[in-house]
C-alpha cells in the first residue's frame, strides 16, 4: 500500500523541498532532487502497472478527508487499467521532461522554482489520475490548473507571458464552474462521490428528469455536459480553445508535458472515466463526439498558416485533442485512450524538438527566421521527422494505429459517425500538411535568421538530445500495442487491456471498409506531405502568392477566426467596464467604508477605554474596593 | 461575658475606618498606617474568634500576620524613599508614572 | 452591664476614636503616636482575651520595631510642604461611602452568623496549666512547621529588598 500512496507524494516531496530551500541552499542543484523522486514515481507506476497486468485494480483510502454526516470523501486511490496506462504516460514522459529541462533551463534565475512547480503540477496530475472519488478529481484537477499557472506565467517579469497565465486560469474558470456543478449534482443525484458507487447507481438514475428554468431536463445528461463542460476548458476545445496557443509562453518543457502530454488530455481521461454515465446518455455523447470532430478541423485549419513554430504545435494540439473527443463521444473510449497515449510520445517529441530549435537559436519561436537547419542539428531533425511521421499518420508509427482505430471507429458511428469521419479525414490532411511545412520552413532550404545567430548555431548538449531520442522510441514503438485484429489477430492489446474499464466499442464492419477507411487515412497523409513539399521545397514563392490571392481567408485563419477578439469585445471589455464601475462606487464607499470604518470605531473606542487608565494608585485602589463591595453585597444579598 | 459578636463589631468598624483612610487620604505614609490598621482589626477578631473556638490556630495566624506586616511595612516604606529620592513628593495623586 | 461588659465598651469607643484620629491627622508624626496609644489598647485587648504571647509581640514588634520604621521614614523625608497642602484626595467622599456601606454589611454579616464551630481543646483552663508561650510554641513548631519555615523566608525576602532598595549603589 504504502508504494502506491509514494507515487504521489515523491513528487510532492520534491516539491515541497525545492521550494522550501531551493532559494538559499539548493540553487542549481534542485535537479538532483526533483529528477530522482519523478523517477521513482516512474518505477512505481511500473510497478503498479505489473499489478494491475495481473488482474488486481487497487481501491485503497488512505485517509478520511471529510466526514460530514452522510457525507464522507476520503482521499483515497484507484488503480485500475485506465488509471494504469495514466500512470505511465505521466511518470514515463514526465521523467524525461525532467531530464530535458536539465539542459534547457541551465543558468536561469528560477531553476529551483521551476522544478518546484513542475514537481507540484507531477504530483497534482497524478493525484487527479489516481483519484477515486470525485472530489479528490476535482482537487487535482485544480491543483494542475493552478500549476500550468504557475508555469505558464514561469517568467512573470514578461507582461505577455503574465497575462497568458492570467488568461489560461480564468478561462479554465468557465469550464471548471461547470465541472464543479457537474460534481455537486453527482452527489446530490448518488448521494456519493465514489467512483464505484456512482458508476453503480447510474444505471437507477437513468431516466431521471430534473427542471431547470421550466424545463425538464434529463438528469444524466445534465450531469455529463456539466462534466464535459470542465473537459472543454482543461482540454482546450471549442469554444475554450484559446488559452492553450498562448500559454506557450511558458518554458517549453512545461509546453511539452503539460499543455501537450499530461494535463489537457486530462479532459480526456475524466470523460472516459466517467463512460459508465456518458454511455447513458446519447445527448452528451453526441454533443462530445461533434465538439472533438469540429475542434480537429478548426484548429488544423489555424495551424496551416501560423508562424510561431510552438503555436503551429499548439493548434495541432487541440486538432489531436479534437480526435480524442471524437473517439469517446462515438464510444470508443479505448481508442480516445490509445490516441492520448502515443500523441503523448510524439507531441511531447515535437515540442521538445522546437525546444531544441529554440534553445539552439536564443529564443527564436518565428520560422520565418529560421531554415536550414538540417545539417547543423541533425539529431533535432531526426527526431522532428520521426514524430511528423507518427502524427500525420504514416503506417507502422504510433500516430497511425490510433489515428486509424479513431477514424474506423467513427466511420462506424452512423450517419452522424461518417459526416464526422469525414472531417477527421480531412483534418489528418490539414495535419500532414502543416506538419511537413514546419519540418520545410524550419529544417529544409536556407538559413533566414542574423548572420551572427547562424553563426552560433549547435547541435544541443546530451542531456536534451538523449531524451529526445528515447521519446523518439515512444513515437515509433508506443503504437504496436494496438495493432488492428484486421491486420494482426488479438494485435488490438491495449483495447483488450481496457477493456474491463471502458468496455468494448459498438459496431461492426466489413474488412473491406476498414481497409477502406484506413487506404484513406494513408492517402491523405501522403497527400498532405505531398502538397507541403511541393509548396515549401520546389516553388518557395508560392505559399506567398497563394496567400495573397486568397487574402481574406488567409486572414481569418492567421488571427485564429477572431475568436479571441470576439471574445474581448463580448465579454472581458464589458466585464473589465462593469468591474472599473463597480470598483469606483461599491470599493470606495462600501468595502473602503467598512475597512476604514472598523479600525475608526475601534480607535475612537480605545480612545474613551483609555481615560480609564490613570495611572493613579488609589483610583485603582478604590475600584478593587468597589469590587470587594459588590462581591459582600451579592453574597449578603443572594444568599 | 462579653459576646463574641461585639468584638467582631470592632473589628469591622475599624476595619472600615482603616479602608477609609486607605482611599481618601492623599499621605503616603498614612496610607501605609491605614493598612497597618486593617491588618490590626483582622487581627482582634482572629483573636477573639481563637478565644471563643478554644483553638490556638487563630492566634498562630495573627503571629504570620504580624511577620508578614513586618516585611510590608519595610518592604514598602524602602520603596517609597526610592521613588523619594528620584521624584520628591509622596502625594498619591501626583504619582501617575503608570498611565499608559 | 457587667464589668468586663464596661471594660470592654471603653475599648471599644476609646480604639474607635484612636482609629478615626489615626487617620485624620494632617500631620504624619501625629498619626504614628495616636497609632502607638492604639496598639496599647489592642495588646490590653488580647490580655483580655487571654492571648499574653500575641500582647507581648503586639507591643514589641509593632510598637517597637514598625512603627519605629515609620518614624524613621518620616523623619527621612522632608515633608514640611506637605502640611500646607490638602489632606484629602478628591475621590474622598467615594472612599467614605465604601467605608460606611461595607460597615452596614458587616453589622448585617454579623447578625447572620449562626453556627459556630466545635470547640477545640485548648480551654483557658488547658492552656493556663501548661502556660500559654508553651502551647503556642507546641502548635507553632508541629503543626504549622512549615508555614513558620516560610514566614522566615519572608522576612529575608524583605531584609534583602529592604537593602537592595533603600541603598542607593550596589
Amino acid at each position: 500500500m504504502l508504494k502506491y500512496i509514494l507515487i504521489p507524494l515523491l513528487p510532492f516531496a520534491s516539491f515541497l523541498i525545492n521550494i522550501l530551500l531551493g532559494r538559499n541552499f539548493i540553487k542549481d542543484r534542485a535537479h538532483w532532487i526533483a529528477v530522482p523522486a519523478v523517477f521513482g514515481s516512474f518505477v512505481l507506476a511500473v510497478s503498479a502497472f505489473l499489478e494491475v497486468m495481473n488482474g488486481n485494480t487497487i481501491n485503497i483510502n488512505v485517509y478520511s478527508w471529510i466526514a460530514s454526516g452522510d457525507f464522507t470523501v476520503s482521499v483515497g486511490f484507484l488503480i485500475d487499467q485506465l488509471s494504469a496506462v495514466m500512470l505511465m504516460v505521466v511518470t514515463s514522459i514526465g521523467t524525461l521532461i525532467f531530464i530535458y529541462s536539465i539542459g534547457y533551463m541551465h543558468g536561469d534565475g528560477g531553476y529551483y522554482r521551476f522544478f518546484a512547480y513542475l514537481s507540484l503540477f507531477v504530483f497534482s496530475m497524478l493525484i487527479l489520475v489516481m483519484a477515486n472519488n470525485f472530489l479528490l478529481l476535482y482537487f487535482g484537477w485544480e491543483a494542475v490548473g493552478l500549476c500550468s499557472y504557475f508555469l505558464i506565467g514561469y517568467w512573470f517579469h514578461k507582461k505577455s507571458a503574465a497575462d497568458a497565465g492570467k488568461k489560461a486560469f480564468i478561462v479554465n474558470r468557465f469550464g471548471d464552474f461547470g465541472f464543479g456543478l457537474g460534481v455537486i449534482l453527482i452527489f446530490l443525484t448518488f448521494g456519493s462521490l465514489e467512483y464505484l458507487q456512482v458508476f453503480g447507481g447510474a444505471g437507477a438514475a437513468m431516466g431521471q428528469t430534473i427542471s431547470l428554468f421550466g424545463y425538464e431536463v434529463d438528469l444524466l445528461t445534465l450531469i455529463c455536459l456539466l462534466l464535459f463542460c470542465g473537459a472543454v476548458g482543461k482540454s482546450a476545445q471549442i469554444p475554450l480553445h484559446v488559452w492553450l496557443p498562448d500559454a506557450m509562453e511558458g518554458p517549453t518543457p512545461v509546453s511539452a508535458l503539460i499543455h501537450a502530454a499530461t494535463m489537457v488530455t486530462a479532459g480526456v481521461f475524466m470523460v472516459a472515466r466517467c463512460n459508465p454515465l456518458f454511455n447513458l446518455s446519447e445527448v452528451a455523447m453526441n454533443t462530445v463526439a461533434v465538439t472533438g470532430g469540429v475542434t480537429a478541423i478548426f484548429a488544423a485549419t489555424i495551424a496551416l498558416v501560423q508562424n510561431d513554430i510552438k503555436r503551429v504545435i499548439a493548434y495541432s494540439t487541440v486538432s489531436q485533442l479534437g480526435y480524442m473527443f471524437l473517439a469517446l463521444g462515438v464510444g470508443a473510449y479505448s481508442a480516445g485512450i490509445f490516441h492520448l497515449y502515443t500523441h503523448a510520445y510524439f507531441k511531447a517529441l515535437l515540442f521538445l524538438g522546437s525546444g531544441s530549435v529554440i534553445h539552439a537559436l536564443h529564443d527564436v519561436q518565428d520560422m520565418r527566421n529560421m531554415g536550414g537547419l538540417k545539417k547543423h542539428m541533425p539529431v533535432t531533425y531526426a527526431v522532428f521527422i520521426i514524430a511528423t511521421l507518427s502524427i500525420t499518420g504514416i503506417p507502422g508509427l504510433a500516430g497511425f494505429f490510433s489515428k486509424d482505430e479513431i477514424l474506423w471507429r467513427t466511420y462506424l458511428a452512423g450517419d452522424l459517425g461518417k459526416l464526422l469521419w469525414f472531417l477527421g479525414t480531412t483534418a489528418a490532411l490539414l495535419t500532414a500538411f502543416y506538419s511537413w511545412r514546419l519540418i520545410y520552413m524550419t529544417f529544409h532550404g536556407k538559413f533566414r535568421g542574423t548572420h551572427e545567430q547562424e553563426h552560433h548555431l549547435h547541435e544541443s548538449p546530451k542531456v536534451i538530445t538523449v531524451p529526445l531520442m528515447l521519446l523518439a522510441v515512444g513515437a515509433v514503438a508506443a503504437g504496436w500495442v494496438g495493432i488492428p485484429p484486421v491486420i494482426m489477430e488479438h494485435g488490438d492489446r491495449i483495447g483488450e487491456f481496457l477493456a474491463p474499464v471502458l468496455g468494448h466499442p459498438e459496431g461492426h464492419g466489413t474488412h473491406a471498409e476498414e481497409y477502406m477507411v484506413m487506404g484513406a487515412s494513408i492517402f491523405v497523409a501522403l497527400l498532405g506531405w505531398f502538397v507541403a513539399h511541393r509548396m515549401y521545397v520546389k516553388t518557395p514563392e508560392l505559399p506567398r502568392k497563394l496567400g495573397a490571392s486568397l487574402q481574406p481567408v488567409y486572414n481569418l485563419l492567421l488571427n485564429k477566426y477572431y475568436v479571441d477578439e470576439l471574445y474581448s469585445k463580448t465579454l472581458v471589455q464589458p466585464v473589465l467596464r462593469a468591474a472599473d464601475r463597480i470598483i469606483l462606487g461599491f470599493d470606495t464607499y462600501v468595502i473602503e467604508g467598512i475597512v476604514n470604518g472598523v479600525p475608526g470605531l475601534i480607535g475612537a473606542f480605545s480612545r474613551k477605554l483609555r481615560e480609564v487608565q490613570t495611572g493613579m494608585l488609589s483610583n485603582y485602589a478604590l475600584v478593587m474596593a468597589l469590587g470587594a463591595l459588590c462581591i459582600v453585597g451579592i453574597w449578603i444579598f443572594l444568599r | 461575658m462579653v459576646p463574641l459578636s461585639w468584638y467582631i463589631l470592632l473589628s469591622a468598624v475599624m476595619f472600615c475606618i482603616g479602608i477609609f483612610g486607605f482611599l481618601a487620604r492623599r499621605n503616603l505614609i498614612i496610607i501605609f498606617i491605614s493598612i497597618e490598621l486593617m491588618l490590626n482589626s483582622v487581627n482582634i477578631s482572629l483573636v477573639a474568634f481563637s478565644h471563643y473556638l478554644q483553638s490556638l490556630r487563630g492566634q498562630v495566624l495573627v503571629f504570620f500576620i504580624i511577620t508578614v506586616a513586618a516585611a510590608e511595612a519595610a518592604i514598602g516604606l524602602a520603596i517609597l524613599i526610592a521613588y523619594y529620592k528620584n521624584n520628591p513628593t509622596i502625594k498619591v495623586d501626583e504619582i501617575n508614572l503608570l498611565k499608559g | 452591664m457587667t464589668l468586663p461588659q464596661l471594660f470592654f465598651l471603653y475599648f471599644a469607643v476609646s480604639m474607635t476614636g484612636l482609629s478615626l484620629l489615626v487617620v485624620t491627622r494632617r500631620n504624619p508624626v501625629h498619626s504614628v503616636l495616636w497609632m502607638l496609644v492604639l496598639f496599647l489598647h489592642i495588646a490590653a485587648l488580647y490580655l483580655f482575651l487571654n492571648a499574653e504571647f500575641l500582647a507581648a509581640i503586639q507591643i514589641i514588634v509593632y510598637a517597637g520595631a514598625i512603627l519605629v520604621l515609620f518614624l524613621f521614614v518620616i523623619m527621612l523625608l522632608n515633608l514640611r510642604r506637605e502640611e500646607t497642602e490638602r489632606m484629602f484626595q478628591d475621590q474622598w467622599p467615594v472612599g467614605a461611602g465604601i467605608g460606611v456601606v461595607l460597615a452596614v454589611f458587616f453589622v448585617v454579616i454579623v447578625g447572620k452568623i449562626a453556627v459556630l464551630a466545635p470547640l477545640g481543646e485548648y480551654s483557658i483552663d488547658a492552656v493556663q496549666a501548661e502556660g500559654h508561650i508553651m502551647s503556642i510554641g507546641k502548635v507553632l513548631y508541629t503543626k504549622f512547621l512549615l508555614p513558620f519555615e516560610i514566614a522566615s523566608l519572608i522576612l529575608l525576602v524583605a531584609i534583602i529588598g529592604a537593602v537592595v532598595l533603600a541603598k542607593k549603589r550596589i
